[in-house]
């Protein structure tokens, strides 16, 4: 990791446990100031633990002009995405997708391209609805092992991540303790329940809780309407399309609402907030990745709206293009950090106990 | 700018709280702040709690804290120098300030960590002062309320028994306004070297000013030149003792060291001066700024050893260190022979110290030695030797505007009808000496809420 950052949280952090102001913002603090020196791994766990809420840079009495020059909400950034560049494997991957929203466009470009391909060479078997495009067994091929590689990946980076902040062997209360705080997003409510310090300066709003909270559910009831198809489709033998009153279409179409509800709102929080008090490097990146996250929700929604028109191949190679780039990116972009952060926070846990 | 009623002088929270409450009552309300907006907010920006009286467990304070307990707090710390009327009025009113401070966007957070000792008396604030400041201008602003931030204030005019106008700049620009009442609340002098200078003598060049550089006591000045009524010893200041490699303004509360208690202090000559265990710390951090302001050069240094190294706050600079005590003398620039001289006396002086427990009065105390070391006395003897260097650290001026129970301030005990102070500017009306932790706050949002009150009172 890159240690001119790493000795920037450090000097931050020092001043941090002789004032102490912040204590009650969120779960770095009390992290924080269980010690006296910090150890790299240490500072990494912090990053990790820190949402960027920006609470504790408005309440600051030392930033900039002040000579003490306190950004804790971009130093932590900064080393949050190092962390991520560092133990993700394979690293250079990381380090083109985090910083690069370009790179995302590409891939996703890549990902279209593929899907067009498949549908050409491959084809369709006979099936009905999408299966007359593409084949279930193309499309299994394509993305079963599109959406086991990350996994692999992500394992990889976790442990590294695990050993580098001195995690030790898991017990139920931890997981119990961080998924709780996880599902509730207890601390981007910040200490006091009203939110981050975001995109009206030191104003507290739930906005970005809020979108927050609809990417992520969004996300899952996606994943979700994606889960029940395939064990309709293997256990009972129901194989798609499915009408609208049927799991996996609530299920998909209120998840690719709300996904691109939240992704549309995230994007514009961000264009609002100040971005020096985040990773400015990777600010392409993120908006890069927050974009291709809204397109999988969007081109769900069309693909469902105008699935029965002309339209339709095309859209179907399109979304599934989306999606195939954004599993394959997942443990190189912004999409890993919901596993750090798990990661961190099961450690926090594990700190506290 | 001539549209105003009321013109508030400062920016911290004894100006908010007159703000807000005059707008409330319908006032419309100018604050003019010398500092630039990321600087605004005088040293309210660098406070963590303020002081509350409670019949009961109240936002974040547990277990009850009584009118008698607190009025007996505030004796204890000014030797009986206090105005007991007033002091009382701000006892009382604290509790109801509470709730009020949450409803204008104030946020408290339990007692932070190392300070436990607080968290019956003090309410602190999450994110500390800034954040209140913050709070505070928010809704200053929905009330309708104007700030002009760099808006320097330079003169009042006093005529019989009121205030005619007020000059300022802004931008290079002097100004006069009219309003039809003026509250002051721009805090002490201690900003200005040369006043400090003049009151303490030229050791206070020196002294290294723990809060805003924005507090010059200009419109102290002026006011009390026209003849307004003063309270307050001119001559004295609150003083602590901080870390020397403080920067010389706003340095704020991670300057503070806690180590003395564990340490011995030595003069740049490497002697002893005073009792470094005499209590507790919170109970002695004030008068070690006078301690070591008498000291040649204004500066202290306080050696602890290995076995002290985690027994306090961690501060903000690390200390220098040495294996040997020699090594330590030479970093911290002090006569080598003389520190080891020094050590070596006060560890033979010291007995038995097994009963050491470093945080209540242990009587582990020195025997045979000049000035004794009364508490927490272990010799400083494991390496390696660490070392901190001490000034004199001003956080207020004790001079200050004399106001009534209504905030109201006169000349030769006649009213000035239009003219109230709030806060660390009339905090001498209360407080003749010491200092308790937590009352400037309550003094400024008890006396900011009654001047906002009344100025709005006569402006309507
Ligand atoms: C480091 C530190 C920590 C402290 N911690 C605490 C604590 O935890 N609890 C507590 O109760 N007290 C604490 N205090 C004391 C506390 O800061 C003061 O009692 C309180 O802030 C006074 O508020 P005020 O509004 O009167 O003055 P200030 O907040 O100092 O405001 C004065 C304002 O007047 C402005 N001003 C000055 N001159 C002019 C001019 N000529 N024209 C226009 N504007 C002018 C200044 O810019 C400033 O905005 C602390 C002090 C320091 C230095
Ligand atoms: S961010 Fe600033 S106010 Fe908050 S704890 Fe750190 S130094 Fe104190
Ligand atoms: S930005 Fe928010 S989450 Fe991060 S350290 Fe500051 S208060 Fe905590």
């Amino acid at each position: 990791m890159q240690t001119e950052l790493i000795e920037e949280v450090r000097r931050q952090a020092t001043i941090c446990n002789a004032c102490r102001y912040c204590e009650g913002y969120c779960s770095v603090f009390p992290a924080l100031h269980a010690e006296r020196a910090f150890a790299d791994g240490t500072i990494t766990q912090l990053a990790n633990l820190c949402h960027n809420c920006r609470g504790c840079y408005y309440a600051c009495q030392y930033t900039a002009p002040h000579e003490f020059d306190l950004n804790l909400p971009k130093a932590l950034a900064e080393v949050r995405r190092d962390s991520w560049e560092a133990y993700t494997w394979p690293a250079p991957l990381a380090r083109r997708f985090h910083t690069q929203g370009g790179a995302i466009a590409l891939a996703l470009v890549a990902g279209f391209a593929l899907l067009f391909w498949a549908i050409r060479a491959l084809g369709s078997a006979g099936g009905n609805g999408f299966y007359a495009v593409l084949s279930h067994n193309a499309m299994v091929a394509i993305f079963l092992p599109s959406f086991l590689l990350p996994l692999v990946s992500l394992a990889i980076s976790l442990r590294r991540y695990w050993r580098a902040v001195g995690g030790s062997m898991l017990q139920i209360s931890d997981v119990k303790v961080a998924l709780t705080r996880t599902a509730r997003m207890t601390d981007l409510a910040t200490g006091h329940g009203e939110g981050c310090n975001f995109e009206d300066e030191d104003r507290f709003t739930q906005a970005r809780r809020h979108m927050h909270q609809a990417v992520m559910w969004g996300f899952l009831l996606c994943f979700a309407a994606t889960s029940v198809g395939t064990v309709l489709h293997y256990v009972f033998d129901a194989p798609a399309p499915y009408p609208f009153w049927s799991l996996p279409k609530l299920l998909g179409v209120s998840g690719g609402l709300l996904l691109t509800l939240g992704c549309g709102g995230m994007i514009a929080l961000k264009l609002r907030a100040d971005r020096q008090l985040g990773d400015v490097a990777a600010w392409g990146g993120e908006i890069g990745f927050i974009a291709l996250l809204g397109f999988v929700g969007l081109s769900g929604l069309l693909l469902y709206w105008l699935g029965a028109t002309l339209l339709m191949p095309a859209l179907l190679a399109i979304h599934l293009g989306a999606v195939l780039s954004f599993f394959l990116l997942t443990p190189y972009t912004k999409m890993a950090h919901g596993f750090y952060r798990l990661a961190a926070l099961l450690r926090d846990a594990q700190r506290k106990r | 700018m001539n549209d105003f009623d009321i013109a508030v002088i400062g920016g911290g929270n004894a100006a908010l709280c007159a703000a807000m409450v005059a707008a409330r009552a319908g006032a419309r309300v100018l604050i003019l702040e010398t500092a630039p907006q990321p600087y605004r907010g005088g040293n309210s920006r660098h406070t963590r709690n303020f002081r509350c009286m409670h019949a009961g467990p109240l936002g974040p304070l547990t277990d009850t804290y009584d009118e008698e307990e607190y009025l007996a707090d505030l004796l204890k710390v000014t030797g009986g120098k206090t105005d007991e009327n007033l002091a009382r009025l701000a006892i009382r009113t604290s509790e109801e300030c509470l709730p009020w401070m949450e409803g204008h966007g104030v946020r408290f957070q339990p007692s932070l960590s190392g300070t436990l000792s607080l968290g019956r008396t003090n309410a602190f604030f999450m994110g500390g002062g800034k954040s209140l400041v913050n709070a505070y201008y928010r809704t200053a602003q929905a009330l309708g309320v104007t700030a002009l931030y760099e808006a320097h204030v330079t003169h009042l005019e006093l005529n019989g028994n009121r205030i005619e106008w007020v000059d300022y700049t802004h931008l290079g620009q002097s100004h006069r306004i009219t309003p039809k009442a003026v509250i002051v609340a721009s805090g002490g002098f201690q900003a200005d070297t040369e006043w400090l200078t003049r009151a303490w003598g030229p050791a206070a060049q020196n002294f290294l000013i723990r809060g805003t550089p924005y507090n010059r006591g200009v419109v102290l000045a002026d006011l009390l030149d026209q003849g307004i009524d003063s309270v307050g010893d001119p001559t004295q200041c609150h003083a602590v003792a901080i870390d020397g490699r403080a920067p010389k303004f706003d340095g704020g509360i991670v300057t503070r060291l806690d180590c003395v208690p564990f340490s011995i202090v030595v003069n740049k000559n490497a002697e002893r001066f005073y009792d470094e265990g005499e209590d507790v710390w919170p109970k002695r951090y004030a008068i070690w700024g006078r301690l070591v302001a008498a000291q040649p050069d204004q500066v202290g240094y306080a050696i602890i050893d290995a076995k002290a190294r985690e027994l306090f706050m961690p501060s903000v600079f690390p200390p220098l260190q040495a294996d040997t005590l020699e090594g330590l003398a030479e970093l911290m620039e002090l006569p080598p022979a003389q520190l080891r001289a020094t050590v070596e006396a006060f560890n033979a002086a010291c007995g038995d110290t097994s009963g050491f427990h470093p945080t209540e009065l242990d009587g582990v105390a020195t025997s045979g030695i000049e000035p004794a070391k009364t508490n927490w006395a272990r010799p400083i003897s494991d390496p390696p030797f660490f070392g901190y260097s001490l000034r004199t650290g001003v956080t207020f001026t004790y001079l200050g505007l004399k106001v009534d129970a209504r905030a109201q301030c006169s000349a030769q005990g006649n009213k000035i009808e239009n003219l109230w102070a709030a806060g660390e500017t009339m905090a001498g009306s209360i407080l003749g000496q010491g200092y308790l932790a937590g009352f400037g706050m309550t003094i400024g949002t008890v006396f900011g809420r009654i001047a906002g009150q009344e100025a709005a009172d006569y402006a309507n």
